[in-house]
């Protein structure tokens, strides 16, 4: 009797173990994973907002909306809503797009030109809470000819202007019956896009469904979802665990998947830049020979190494050294010999400390960046550890935008920035001096004449050659006179499931947008049988 | 009793007016700026003509008192607002996630509550043993310890080790369905965390409450009658020892609160937590105030709560006290 309730107990309790273990074995593969038509990716980000009007989407590629263009993988723009490139008339002044026909949105209501002047005009009201409306700048007016025919008329000639119409466009008959900036359509959004919104449990994860009636095709992954996971570790941790078949990582955590055999690793090229601004309104970082010997004596390989652990590039501009934006021949070798002739024969002699002085001024200045920001701070103190080989102090300090910004006119800042799209994005902004303080424009006041004039020239003209032109003037000269430091373009990194083939990414800009990564093109796939 | 509940609920009134007025004006003192947080990276090149129309647009440019003034009264006419984080009406953003938070913290305190006071009469049965002084270190060892790092600790044990739990979200990661079975499964982990961290006190406040009261007369009394070991010890000393529990129910709400609010980032639980954060860091008022009253709601009426039980446990001790 004993002996057989002891044998009955020893039956329920392996019962019970083989029942722990075959749970073990489910339980995180019902994460869906497993189906090929399904994928699932770990995000970083979780945006506030998923209507167009107020910003989601605005540089292209947004999953539910399409733009009347689009990128293809190579960033050169491609017709989406509209049926081709757009005809520019009157010297870049008017833009007139034929529309595809028999596009409808994911509701079954038909898109028209209204919708794209309605998408616009919205944009650019001053009710409407858009922090990007910066960009559309130079709108005048928006018409629609008929139902087919939309033509843009600009304030002054804007070359780049067709790169800002990848942004998304908004269905009126939804968008134009609530508030712009609360409605439920900022979390309920309704597009033309390959996807339809399913489900956004904000703070967990956003679902979407194959919009089966895509005008562009039904895609293959018909479930896609992104779990919105801030966290970096815990974001390797849920891939280890197979919960998810993608995710962005900084590179010390993406290093471990290079030799997993599951899973492929991306590296995105990006225009994704580290900089240093040297203020004009400072007499140590706005003095041409200081800049240009810290041009020199920056050891951005050793930044690309040790910090971006080779995951990256050095970055002389803006533009990366692999765009054909690039202006051969103005790479700055790392020459610490060279770097201390320039100051010595400046006249900043090496006084107390090894601290070099010139009438009476010490060679410092402080160098701010944003508190928490680990890629940041590594930036920063590697410079300031180059600063100070060749005898000039910076004093490196964290703090918010708040703290740093009425700081800037004087003091130094580890910025980023980055916009593939087009060199008159970033440079102007950057460079142009009459910008200078305007928010974050022109962080460093930069004011060279020259400069100017080569980034009118170039945003006004239409010609290729002529926009070359002007861009490696100003790539000549930031070498002659540099307002900016710039360290490094950082490589953005992806582990994802072999499952679904190999894959691409785009060139990334410096925001990690929801559809960045090697699923900016997840409609496409074609995952393995 | 009934007189106690409405002399708290009298009470609440000024204590709430003053919250809300306290978070308006730190928010305002504080360094952040809700324009730069409203506009996010695309700040960083919007022209400063941009960001002063949002600021009008906001309206975050008037005085404290006036904005504080229209709040409260058009909350007191049941419109919360809207956030400007989110952007979307702050009782669609709570409502959207409150549940998942209380749901969470209720699981994760009726455990502490159950299991902190079974190891406290377990541990005060033999003060000395072996089992007491395990029990004991377990809890101070458990005091010390963060809620986020026992949440990533038991992600990386249950979730990676083992396998046998999922270590984030309120579903599997692909479904779009909520169902109970995958809440609850989803639930394990996070309600468990957050009990753990809150079982040292329960513990201890037991183990002490009733290690005293098998000391007095009435429980003496009782076994030199001949009662049995398990009628002294539930009967007379837990309900006796417990009443120190009751008053500490109250008072942990607030713990339980912030214990929370990592939880469910480690977890990525869609509760209040990361919309709270972002509230308080990107001066969003209407939030701010909305989710500080419903925090102050909660300790106060945890504190009620306390004081009933404490009048229902004990006669002697009055309603009117």
């Amino acid at each position: 009797m004993r002996a057989r309730s002891i044998r009955g107990a020893g039956a329920t309790a392996t019962a019970a173990a083989i029942a722990v273990a075959a749970s073990a074995c489910s339980a995180p593969g019902d994460g869906g994973s497993d189906a090929k038509d399904s994928a699932v990716v770990g995000i970083a980000y979780e945006p506030e907002t998923l209507s167009p009007l107020l910003g989601y989407g605005k540089d292209g590629n947004s999953k539910i909306f399409d733009g009347l263009l689009t990128h293809d993988a190579d960033m050169k723009l491609k017709p989406a809503l509209a049926a081709a490139l757009p005809k520019v008339a009157d010297d870049a002044k008017t833009y007139t797009y034929k529309l595809r026909k028999g596009v409808k949105f994911s509701d079954g209501k038909p898109f028209s030109a209204k919708d794209v002047v309605f998408t616009y005009e919205t944009i650019l009201d001053k009710k409407t809470n858009n922090a990007s409306k910066t960009e559309l700048d130079a709108v005048k007016s928006v018409e629609a000819k008929g139902d087919d025919t939309v033509v843009f008329h600009l304030k002054y000639p804007y070359a780049p202007f067709a790169e800002r119409t990848v942004l998304p466009i908004a269905p009126e008959h939804v968008a134009g019956k609530q508030d712009v900036n609360t409605g439920t359509f900022t979390t309920k959004p309704v597009g033309t896009g390959p996807y339809k919104l399913v489900k956004w449990s904000k703070g967990e994860k956003l679902t979407f469904k194959a919009n089966p009636d895509y005008w562009g095709g039904a895609p293959k992954v018909k479930n896609f979802t992104m779990a919105i996971i801030k966290d970096d570790d815990i974001r390797a941790t849920r891939l280890d665990a197979g919960e998810l078949d993608g995710a962005i990582l900084p590179p010390n955590l993406a290093k471990k998947y290079k030799s997993d055999s599951g899973r492929n690793t991306y590296a995105a090229k990006t225009f994704d830049y580290r900089v240093v601004t040297l203020p004009t309104g400072n007499k140590v970082a706005g003095d041409t020979d200081i800049r240009r010997a810290l041009d020199v004596g920056v050891d951005r390989k050793a930044m690309v190494d040790s910090i971006l652990y080779g995951e990256g590039k050095e970055a002389y501009g803006p533009v990366p050294t692999d765009s054909p934006w690039f202006t051969k021949g103005t790479e700055r070798t790392f020459d610490a010999a060279k770097a201390k002739k320039i100051l010595d024969d400046a006249g900043w002699k090496p006084g107390k400390d090894g601290i070099r002085e010139k009438d009476g001024v010490q060679a410092e200045f402080p160098l701010w960046y944003l508190s928490g920001d680990k890629l940041r701070q590594d930036h920063a103190l590697a410079y300031a550890s180059d600063a100070k080989k060749i005898g000039i102090k910076v004093e490196v300090q964290s703090g918010t935008w708040e703290v740093i910004q009425p700081r800037m006119p004087k003091d130094a800042v580890l910025a980023g920035g980055g916009s593939p799209a087009d060199p008159d994005f970033d440079q102007y902004t950057l460079l142009k001096s009459s910008l200078a303080g305007d928010g974050f424009n022109n962080m460093a006041h930069y004011d060279n004449p020259k400069v100017d004039k080569a980034l009118e020239e170039a945003r006004k003209s239409g010609d290729h050659a002529k926009r070359q032109a002007a861009y490696d003037t100003i790539q000549r000269e930031l070498v002659k006179n540099p307002g900016y430091t710039f360290l490094t373009h950082i490589d953005h990194l992806y582990v994802v499931d072999k499952k679904f083939g190999d894959l691409s990414t785009q060139v990334e800009p410096h925001d990690h947008g929801l559809a960045s990564g090697p699923w900016w093109n997840v409609e496409d796939w074609q995952p393995k049988k | 009793m009934a007189r106690l509940v409405a002399r708290r609920a009298l009470f609440a009134v000024p204590v709430l007016l003053l919250v809300t007025f306290g978070v308006f004006a730190i928010a305002a003192a504080s360094p952040f700026d809700p324009v730069k947080a409203y506009a996010g990276t695309a700040g960083l090149t919007a022209s400063q003509e941009n960001l002063d129309q949002l600021r009008a647009n906001l309206g975050v440019d008037r005085p404290l008192t006036a904005r504080w003034w229209d709040w409260l009264t058009s909350a007191l006419t049941g419109d919360f607002g809207d956030s400007s984080t989110l952007r979307q009406p702050v009782a669609d953003a709570i409502g959207e996630r409150i549940g998942w938070s209380v749901l969470l913290a209720a699981t994760a305190f009726v455990v502490a509550i159950l299991l902190g006071t079974a190891l406290g009469v377990l541990a005060a049965r033999r003060p000395g043993g072996w089992l007491d002084r395990a029990v004991t270190s377990l809890a101070y060892t458990l005091e010390a310890a963060p809620p986020f790092w026992l949440g990533l600790l038991a992600v990386w044990f249950f979730a990676l080790k083992l396998g046998v739990l999922p270590s984030g979200g309120l579903t599997d990661t692909a479904s779009s369905t909520v169902t109970a079975g995958q809440v609850a499964s989803h639930l394990v982990l996070p309600a468990g965390v957050l009990a753990v961290s809150q079982l040292p006190w329960f513990v201890l406040y037991v183990r002490q409450g009733v290690g005293d009261a098998l000391g007095d007369d009435p429980v003496r009394g009782a076994r030199a009658r001949g009662l049995a070991e398990r009628t002294v010890l539930l009967g007379h000393a837990l309900r006796s020892g417990m009443l120190p529990v009751l008053t500490l129910i109250g008072s942990r709400v607030p713990e339980l609160i912030t214990g929370a609010l990592l939880v469910e980032t480690v977890f990525s639980w869609p509760g209040i937590a990361a919309a709270t954060v972002q509230a308080a860091t990107s001066v969003d008022f209407p939030l701010l105030a909305a989710l500080t009253v419903l925090a102050t709601a909660a300790v106060l009426l945890g504190n009620l709560v306390a004081d009933l039980l404490y009048g229902l446990a004990d006669p002697r001790v009055g309603f009117d006290g």
